[in-house]
C-alpha cells in the first residue's frame, strides 16, 4: 500500500519507521507533516474548534470526553487572565497501557504539530508537554523535536507569520500515577504536592496558576494535525462504529503476539484479540481480560464479540479505559492478578481523602492474607463494602473507584477462586 | 433566603453563597465533619459530612454527596438520615480507626476528642481489621507543643492552619498513601507563633498542649470561667481552667470581634506565673510597721494587718497611689477613689503615659475609628507605622495576614468561586496579596506579605507619616525637605490607602515617639475628609492601657515629683513592680523617701521587697474586674477559681483589698462598696467615658431561669473526695456574690449570655467544636449579645465639619547619625518582653538573652562581630551586651530588647554610646 493511502487509514502509526526510531522533521515534513498546522493558521480559531466538534474526537485518556466540548468550555479570550495553557497528559502511568509510548517515541512531531493546532484553537499561549519520569527515551525524543520545530519556525512568536505565538515546554513529572489525573497534573506542574482538586470550577475556568487551561491526552492530540488535514467527516468514516477516527490499542497477557495496534475505533475484542495477538500462547487457555488498563472491569468469553470503544464495553460492564488489555490465562491465579493491581493502586494513592487512602491499604492487607492462605470468610463481605464505600462520588478522585472496579468484578466472577484461597488456607495455582 | 428540604421538611436558610454543612450545623442537624473548620472553610478532603442529594420528591435513589462541598441553593433536597448515607459515614469512621492507636486512656485529647464524638455520632464499633496498625515516629517541637502521629487521622487541618492561615512554613505533609506525615523536616521548634492553636484545630491528640501535660487533669475536671488575657493590649477572650487550686491550661473562648477562634503562643502558653514559686501567698508587714502593728515579722494577722493600713490611712498624712497598666479598672478606680485624682498616677513609665494619654484623646476626637481584630481582617489597604505587630500585638498580626487577602479575593468572587471553596480560593488567589506596607526600624514577621518595607529610625518614620497624609490631602502638612525613594513610596503608599474601601493605619508607642502617632492621626484625618471610613488602630504595651489612660492619669514621674516636693507618708503601689517604670536611681531615691509602703501584688519582684505591708491579691484566674483593649473595648473576666488562702482572706482581689481600705477609710464615694461591679457602678457615675462599663457583663444578681451558671461540668469528679485529707465534712462550695457564676457544678446548664459561658459544651459534643451550637451563626456572632462594650465611638462627623478639625504640624526633621552615640529603640518580643508570660518556664526557655543589635557595617566601624560583647552606658548603669547583627537596622540605629532582664526600666528610644570597654562611670 502506498504511503499516502496508508496515512489514510492508519493516521498515527502510517509514517513510522519499521525500526521504531522517530522522524526527524524533515522526515515528518516529508510525510506530509506540519501542512495541517498552515492550513489552520489560516483559519480562525473558533473555525478550527468546530472542525475538531464535528470530528467527534473523544479523549484519549480513558475517559472519553468529547474534545471540542471540551475545548469550548475554555474562558474567552476577554477574560483577561494570562498565560492560558494547553497541557498534552502524557503521563502515561495505567498500568498495562503503552501506548502513548509508541507515539512519543515514535512521531514526536505529530504530537507537536497537534499541541500547536490545539494551542491556536484554544488561543493559548504556552503548552506544556507533562511526561512521566519513567519515560526517558521520550524525554530526550521529544525535548530534540521541539528543538527542531523551534529551528523551522512552528514553535515560536508570530508563527509562519500568523500573528500568533506559542511556547512549548517538555516538562517531566517527578514520578507518580496520581500525577496523571488530570488536576493532579495542575498541582504538580505547580511545583505544589500533586493532590487533585475539586470540581467545579473546571481548568477551563481556573486551571494551571489560576488560568484557563485545556488538558488533552496525548493520543487525543495526535490526532488533530490528521483531522485538519483530511476533514471531520473522514475521521468519523474511520471508525466502525459512532466513534470515529483509529484508537492505539494493545495487549498483553499470554497471548503469541502482545503488542500494540492501531486499528479502527470500535474494533471488536475478538478480532484484536485473535486477529493481531494471535489469540492464547500455546498451554494457555483464555479466561478473561480486563479491556483498557488496570482500572476496569473483567470481561469473559461471553463478550468477546463487543466492540471495542466508549459505548460499547459499558453494556456488558466494563469500559474501554486506555485500549489496552491485559490478559487473564488459566495458569494465572486472579487473586494475584488482582493483589498486584491494587498493591500498585494502595501504593499511588495520594493519601488526600479517607476512603481511597485507608481503603486500600485495606484491601491490600486482605488481599495479601487471602493469596498467602490467611484469608478468613468474612474478607470477601469487607472487600464487597469496600467496592461500595470507595465508589464515584465518594472519594476525592476516581483513583480510588477505578482500583476497585477490576475488584469487584473479579468477585463476581471469580468468587469460587477466592474462596477455595480462603477454605484451603492456599492459593491453589501456587 | 434560599429554602431547602432536608428529609422532606423545609428550612430556610440564612446565610446565602454558603456550603450546605455550614448551614446544616447552623439550622442545629448534627453532621459529622473532620476537615471542614468554619475559619479554614471547606477542602472536601475526609468524606464524612457526606449526605444524600436527591433530584426531587420522586427520585428515591439519590446520590451521596459531601455537604461542605456543596453550594446551597434553592429547593435543594437533600437527607441526613438516609440509611445508606450512614452506613457510609460509620464506614469513613471505621476506615479512620483501622490505624488508630487504643490510646484513649493515656492520651490528653480524651473527653474534648472530636474524634471520639464523631466515632459516637456514626455510631462504629465493631473492630473488623486484624492487620498490624501503621506506626510514625514523633518530633521535639519544642516546649509548646507535644507530637503524637500514630494518633493522625489526615485531616490537614493542622497544615492548613500553620500554613495557609498562620503563615508559617516549617509544619508540612510528608510521603503519601496511608503513611502521608504531618511534621517539621527536622527535629526543632515550630517558628510560628501561633503554633499553640493546633491543640485545639486538630480534632485529635497529635498535637497538644505540652505545658498542659506537665499537669494534666481530664477536661472535665477542670473548673473554668470566662475570662480575658492579660499578656498584651489585643483583649482576647480566653477560657482558663484550673484543678486542686492549680491554674492548669488556657483554651481559646470565641469572640467574634476580637481573637475568634485562636490565640497566639505567649496568651496560651502564659499563664503559669500563677502557678509560679514566686507567688506571694502569705501578707507580710515588715520591721518597720512593728511601732504601729505591735506585731513579730513574719507572724501576720488580718488584725494586725488593718491595724497598720487604718492607722495608715486615718493618719492624715499624704498618701499616693500608683496603678497600674495590667490590674483592672476596677481596682485602679478604687485605689484612685482612696487617695484621690491629684494623689493617683497610672504608674506608666512617663513617656508611655504620655503618648497613650494623646492618643486616648486621638481616638476620642476622631475621626479615625478604632478598629476590632475583626475590622482590621477586613481591611483593604493597611500601613503599619512603626509597630513590630507580631510582637507587640500577635493577634493583630494574624488578622493582618487574612487581610491581604481581601484584595484578591474580590477577583476570586467574579469566577463565581465561592469564598469556603479554600482549595480554589487559593488557586485562584496564587501569591496576590491586598497592599499593607510596614515601615519600622527593624525587619518584622510581616515584611514577607508586605507589598513594600520602609526602615528608618523613628523621626523619619514620623516624616513618612506626615508624608502619606499630605499626598493624601494637600491641607495636611507638606514634608519639604523630603529625597526622591521616599517621594515615591509615600505616593504609593498614599495612593494604596485612597484606592482602598477599609482602610487602616497601626501605631503604636513602641518607637516613643508622639510625632509619629501624629503622623498616624493625620493619615486617617486625611482619608475621612476623602469620606472614607478609615479605621486608626494603636497597639497597647499592656492589658489595660488604654483604660488607665481613658482614666486621664498621668504617668510616674508624678509620683516622684509629689514625693519629692512635699513629704509623702505613705504609697499604695497596685500590681506594679516599679522598677521596669524607671531608672533604678530614680524608683530608688523615691521608695527610700517614703516611710509606709503598701504594696498589693500577686508576684515577687523588687518592689515587693521594698514593702512595709505586702498584700497578696489574685491573679486575673483568681480575681474579676474589666479590661479596656486596644480597640477601646470594655471586657469582664470572671474569677475561675479560688485560691487557698483566699476564703480566709490572706489573698484577696486587689479591688478587695481597696474596698476594705475605703470601709476603713469611711470614703464617702467608695466606703459602701461590696463588690467589683459596685466600683465599676462608681466608675461609671463618675467618669462618662466609662458608663457603659457596667453593661460590660450581666451583673452580680442575673441569674438564667433563676439559677447561677456553674463554673464546673456536671462531669466534675471528686467534689467531696477531693478535701477528704483535710476534713471528711463535705464543705459548702465558695460563695460568689461577685458575679452570676457559681463556685459548684449546680446551676443552669443551657447556654447562657455569651459574656458568662463558662466552656463550651454541648450534648454529643464533647470537644471545642461544640461552640457551633453557641453561634446564632458558625463563625458569626455568639447567642446571647457580643461581649464586652466599646467605649470609645469616635463623634460621626462629615466631611465639612472634619475640615475645622486642624491637622497635627510637629513634622520631625531628618534623623540624623551621630558621631559616638547610637539611638537606641526597643526591640520587642512576643516571647520574653512581657513580664508575666516570661515567668512561664516553657516561655522563658524561648526567650532571649539581653543583647545589642546593629547593622553590619555599624558593627564593623566598632571593630564588632556577631557574638562579641559589647559595653553601653545607660541611665548611670553600665550593661555587657552580646552583640547581634540584624541588617535591617538603619545606620545609626541600635536595637535592645524590650523588658528583658536587666534591661527593664530603661527609656526608650535614648542616645547611648557603645564602646569595646566596659565604660567609666
Amino acid at each position: 500500500m502506498n504511503r499516502e493511502k496508508l496515512l489514510l487509514e492508519r493516521p498515527l502509526t502510517g509514517a513510522m519507521r519499521p525500526d521504531g526510531r522517530p522522524l526527524d522533521i524533515k522526515e515528518y515534513e516529508d510525510t506530509g507533516g506540519y501542512q495541517a498546522l498552515r492550513k489552520a493558521l489560516t483559519m480562525t480559531p473558533k473555525e478550527v474548534q468546530e472542525e475538531v466538534k464535528k470530528s467527534n474526537l473523544r479523549g484519549r485518556g480513558g475517559a472519553g470526553f468529547p474534545t471540542g466540548l471540551k475545548w469550548a468550555t475554555m474562558a474567552p479570550v476577554e477574560d483577561q487572565r494570562r498565560p492560558r495553557y494547553l497541557i498534552a497528559n502524557a503521563d502515561e502511568m495505567e498500568p498495562g497501557t503503552f501506548k502513548d509510548r509508541i507515539l512519543l517515541e515514535g512521531n514526536p512531531h505529530q504530537l507537536i504539530e497537534g499541541i500547536i493546532i490545539t494551542s491556536y484553537a484554544i488561543q493559548a499561549d504556552i503548552a506544556y508537554i507533562f511526561l512521566r519520569w519513567e519515560y526517558n527515551v521520550s524525554k530526550h525524543v521529544l525535548q530534540k523535536a521541539v528543538l527542531e520545530a523551534k529551528e523551522k519556525g512552528y514553535i515560536r512568536e508570530n508563527i509562519l507569520n500568523s500573528g500568533y505565538s506559542l511556547d512549548v515546554i517538555v516538562h517531566v513529572s517527578a514520578g507518580r500515577y496520581i500525577c496523571g489525573e488530570e488536576t493532579a497534573l495542575l498541582s504538580a506542574l505547580e511545583g505544589r504536592r500533586a493532590l487533585p482538586r475539586p470540581r467545579p470550577p473546571h481548568a477551563t475556568l481556573v486551571g494551571l496558576w489560576g488560568r484557563p487551561t485545556v488538558v488533552d491526552n496525548a493520543e487525543t492530540l495526535c490526532n488533530v494535525s490528521h483531522i485538519m488535514k483530511n476533514g471531520a467527516d473522514w475521521f468519523k468514516g474511520l471508525g466502525r462504529t459512532s466513534d470515529g477516527g483509529t484508537k492505539m490499542y494493545g495487549v498483553t497477557g499470554k497471548v503469541k503476539h502482545p503488542g500494540a495496534w492501531e486499528l479502527p475505533m470500535g474494533t471488536p475484542v475478538r478480532e484484536i484479540l485473535e486477529t493481531h495477538a494471535g489469540g492464547m500462547a500455546d498451554g494457555y487457555k483464555f479466561r478473561a481480560l480486563i479491556p483498557g488498563g488496570a482500572s476496569t472491569e473483567f470481561i469473559l468469553e461471553e463478550h468477546l464479540d463487543v466492540n471495542m470503544d466508549y459505548d460499547s464495553l459499558q453494556k456488558v460492564g466494563s469500559r474501554m479505559g486506555t485500549g489496552t488489555m491485559v490478559v487473564l490465562d488459566d495458569k494465572t491465579c486472579p487473586v494475584g492478578f488482582v493483589l498486584n493491581l491494587e498493591r500498585f493502586f494502595s501504593r499511588e494513592s495520594c493519601g488526600w481523602c479517607t476512603p481511597c487512602r485507608e481503603g486500600l491499604w485495606w484491601t491490600e492487607r486482605l488481599l495479601d492474607a487471602i493469596e498467602n492462605g490467611k484469608g478468613e470468610p468474612e474478607d470477601l463481605e469487607t472487600l464487597q463494602s469496600l467496592t461500595g464505600t470507595m465508589g464515584i462520588g465518594r472519594t476525592f478522585c476516581v483513583l480510588a473507584p477505578g482500583a476497585m472496579e477490576p475488584l469487584q468484578s473479579a468477585l463476581k466472577y471469580f468468587r469460587e477462586d477466592f474462596e477455595k484461597h480462603i477454605t484451603g488456607n492456599r492459593c491453589p495455582w501456587r | 433566603m434560599p429554602t431547602i428540604f432536608i428529609d422532606n421538611r423545609p428550612y430556610t436558610v440564612k446565610k446565602e453563597g454558603g456550603n450546605l454543612l455550614h448551614a446544616c450545623l447552623d439550622l442545629g442537624f448534627d453532621i459529622p465533619y473532620f476537615c471542614w473548620h468554619p475559619a479554614l472553610h471547606s477542602v472536601g478532603a475526609c468524606r464524612l459530612c457526606a449526605v444524600k442529594q436527591f433530584r426531587d420528591e420522586n427520585d428515591t435513589r439519590g446520590k451521596i454527596i459531601m455537604s461542605c462541598m456543596t453550594p446551597v441553593t434553592e429547593n435543594l433536597r437533600i437527607s441526613v438520615d438516609d440509611p445508606e448515607v450512614r452506613t457510609f459515614r460509620a464506614g469513613i469512621i471505621e476506615l479512620l480507626m483501622l490505624n488508630h492507636p487504643h490510646d484513649c486512656p493515656v492520651c490528653d485529647e480524651g473527653g474534648e476528642c472530636h474524634l471520639q464524638d464523631m466515632t459516637v455520632m456514626t455510631g462504629h464499633v465493631y473492630r473488623k481489621s486484624r492487620f498490624k496498625k501503621r506506626t510514625y515516629r514523633n518530633q521535639d517541637l519544642g516546649p509548646l507543643l507535644n507530637h503524637e502521629m500514630n494518633r493522625c487521622i489526615h485531616c490537614y487541618r493542622c497544615v492548613r492552619f500553620y500554613r495557609d492561615y498562620a503563615g508559617g512554613r516549617d509544619l508540612g505533609v510528608f510521603a503519601s498513601h496511608h503513611h502521608v506525615y504531618f511534621g517539621r523536616h527536622e527535629d526543632g521548634l515550630l517558628q510560628n507563633v501561633f503554633s499553640g492553636n493546633l491543640a485545639e484545630v486538630c480534632p485529635t491528640g497529635v498535637f497538644t498542649d505540652k505545658t498542659f501535660k506537665r499537669h494534666y487533669t481530664r477536661t472535665w475536671d477542670l473548673q473554668t470561667a470566662p475570662s480575658i488575657c492579660v499578656h498584651c493590649g489585643a483583649g482576647c477572650n480566653t477560657f482558663p481552667g484550673e484543678r486542686y487550686g492549680k491554674l492548669r491550661r488556657v483554651r481559646n473562648r470565641y469572640h467574634e470581634e476580637v481573637n475568634g477562634y485562636f490565640l497566639c503562643d505567649r496568651g496560651r502558653f502564659g499563664y503559669e506565673f500563677v502557678n509560679h514559686s514566686r507567688r506571694i501567698r502569705q501578707p507580710f508587714l515588715s520591721r518597720r510597721t512593728e511601732k504601729i502593728t505591735g506585731h513579730q515579722e513574719g507572724t501576720v494577722t488580718t488584725e494586725g494587718l488593718f491595724k497598720y493600713l487604718s492607722h495608715l490611712l486615718h493618719f492624715g498624712g499624704k498618701v499616693l497611689g500608683i496603678g497600674s497598666p495590667t490590674a483592672s479598672l476596677e481596682a485602679n478606680y478604687a485605689l484612685r477613689t482612696l487617695v484621690g485624682p491629684d494623689h493617683f498616677c497610672s504608674g506608666m513609665s512617663e513617656s508611655e503615659a504620655d503618648l497613650l494619654l494623646e492618643i486616648s484623646r486621638i481616638l476620642r476626637s476622631g475621626p479615625g475609628r478604632s478598629p476590632s481584630l475583626r475590622d482590621v481582617a477586613m481591611s483593604d489597604g493597611v500601613l503599619v507605622l512603626g509597630e513590630d505587630v507580631i510582637n507587640t500585638a500577635p493577634m493583630m498580626a494574624l488578622a493582618l495576614k487574612q487581610a491581604v487577602k481581601n484584595r484578591p479575593m474580590e477577583k476570586v468572587k467574579d469566577l463565581g468561586i465561592p469564598e469556603w471553596n479554600d482549595a480554589f480560593v487559593r488557586i485562584a488567589m496564587q501569591d496576590e496579596k491586598g497592599p499593607l506596607f510596614v515601615a519600622t526600624p527593624d525587619s518584622t514577621g510581616l515584611d514577607e506579605i508586605a507589598k513594600e518595607v520602609f526602615r528608618a529610625a523613628p523621626d523619619d518614620l514620623a516624616r513618612l507619616g506626615f508624608a502619606v497624609a499630605n499626598a493624601i490631602d494637600t491641607d495636611a502638612p507638606e514634608v519639604t525637605d523630603i529625597n526622591g525613594p521616599l517621594r515615591a513610596l509615600t505616593a504609593t503608599i498614599a495612593s494604596a490607602l485612597k484606592d482602598a474601601k477599609y482602610p487602616l493605619i497601626i501605631c503604636g508607642t513602641s518607637c516613643g515617639n508622639k510625632a509619629l502617632i501624629h503622623s498616624a492621626a493625620n493619615i486617617a484625618r486625611a482619608l475621612c475628609k476623602t469620606g472614607k471610613p478609615a479605621s486608626l488602630s494603636f497597639t497597647m504595651p499592656e492589658c489595660n492601657s488604654l483604660g488607665l489612660a481613658l482614666m486621664e492619669a498621668k504617668g510616674i514621674r508624678k509620683a516622684f515629683k509629689s514625693a519629692a516636693k512635699e513629704k509623702a507618708e505613705a504609697v499604695v503601689i497596685l500590681e506594679n513592680d516599679l522598677f521596669r517604670r524607671a531608672d533604678e536611681e530614680s524608683v530608688n531615691r523615691f521608695l527610700d523617701s517614703i516611710a509606709n509602703i503598701v504594696v498589693i501584688a500577686s508576684v515577687s519582684n523588687r518592689t515587693t521587697e521594698k514593702a512595709d505591708a505586702l498584700l497578696p491579691c489574685g491573679t486575673f484566674a483568681e480575681s474579676s474586674g474589666t479590661l479596656v483593649n486596644n480597640e477601646g473595648r470594655a471586657q469582664h473576666f470572671f474569677r475561675v477559681f479560688v485560691p487557698e488562702g483566699m476564703s480566709e482572706g490572706k489573698i484577696m482581689e486587689s479591688w478587695n483589698w481597696l474596698c476594705r481600705m475605703l470601709a476603713v477609710t469611711e470614703n464617702t464615694r467608695g466606703g459602701t462598696w461590696k463588690t467589683d461591679h459596685d466600683i465599676a457602678a462608681g466608675l461609671a457615675d463618675e467618669l462618662e467615658i466609662f458608663k457603659h462599663v457596667p453593661n460590660a457583663a450581666p451583673p452580680p444578681e442575673f441569674r438564667e431561669t433563676g439559677q447561677k451558671v456553674p463554673r464546673e461540668t456536671h462531669r466534675f469528679s471528686g467534689r467531696t473526695a477531693m478535701l477528704a485529707n483535710k476534713t471528711v465534712h463535705e464543705p459548702k462550695p465558695s460563695d460568689d456574690p461577685d458575679s452570676p457564676l457559681s463556685f459548684s457544678m449546680e446551676g443552669f446548664g443551657g447556654r447562657p449570655p455569651a459574656a458568662l459561658i463558662p466552656r463550651y459544651w454541648s450534648p454529643g459534643w464533647n470537644s471545642v467544636q461544640a461552640l457551633n451550637k453557641f453561634q446564632s451563626e458558625i463563625g458569626g456572632p455568639l447567642r446571647g449579645g457580643v461581649p464586652g462594650q466599646r467605649i470609645i465611638e469616635p463623634k460621626q462627623l462629615g466631611p465639612a465639619k472634619i475640615n475645622k478639625e486642624p491637622f497635627f504640624d510637629d513634622i520631625p526633621g531628618a534623623f540624623n547619625a551621630r558621631k559616638d552615640e547610637w539611638l537606641f529603640v526597643p526591640l520587642f518580643h512576643i516571647f520574653g518582653s512581657e513580664e508575666l508570660s516570661s515567668m512561664s518556664p516553657s516561655i522563658e526557655e524561648l526567650s532571649p538573652k539581653p543583647y545589642l543589635a546593629l547593622n553590619a557595617d555599624e558593627a564593623q566601624k566598632l571593630g564588632f562581630t556577631d557574638g562579641d560583647v559589647a559595653y553601653v552606658y545607660l541611665a548611670g548603669k553600665s550593661y555587657s551586651l552580646q552583640v547581634r547583627i540584624r541588617s535591617a537596622l538603619p545606620p545609626g540605629v541600635a536595637g535592645l530588647p524590650f523588658g528583658i532582664p536587666p534591661l527593664e526600666g530603661l527609656s526608650l528610644p535614648s542616645w547611648v554610646r557603645i564602646s569595646k570597654e566596659e565604660a567609666a562611670g
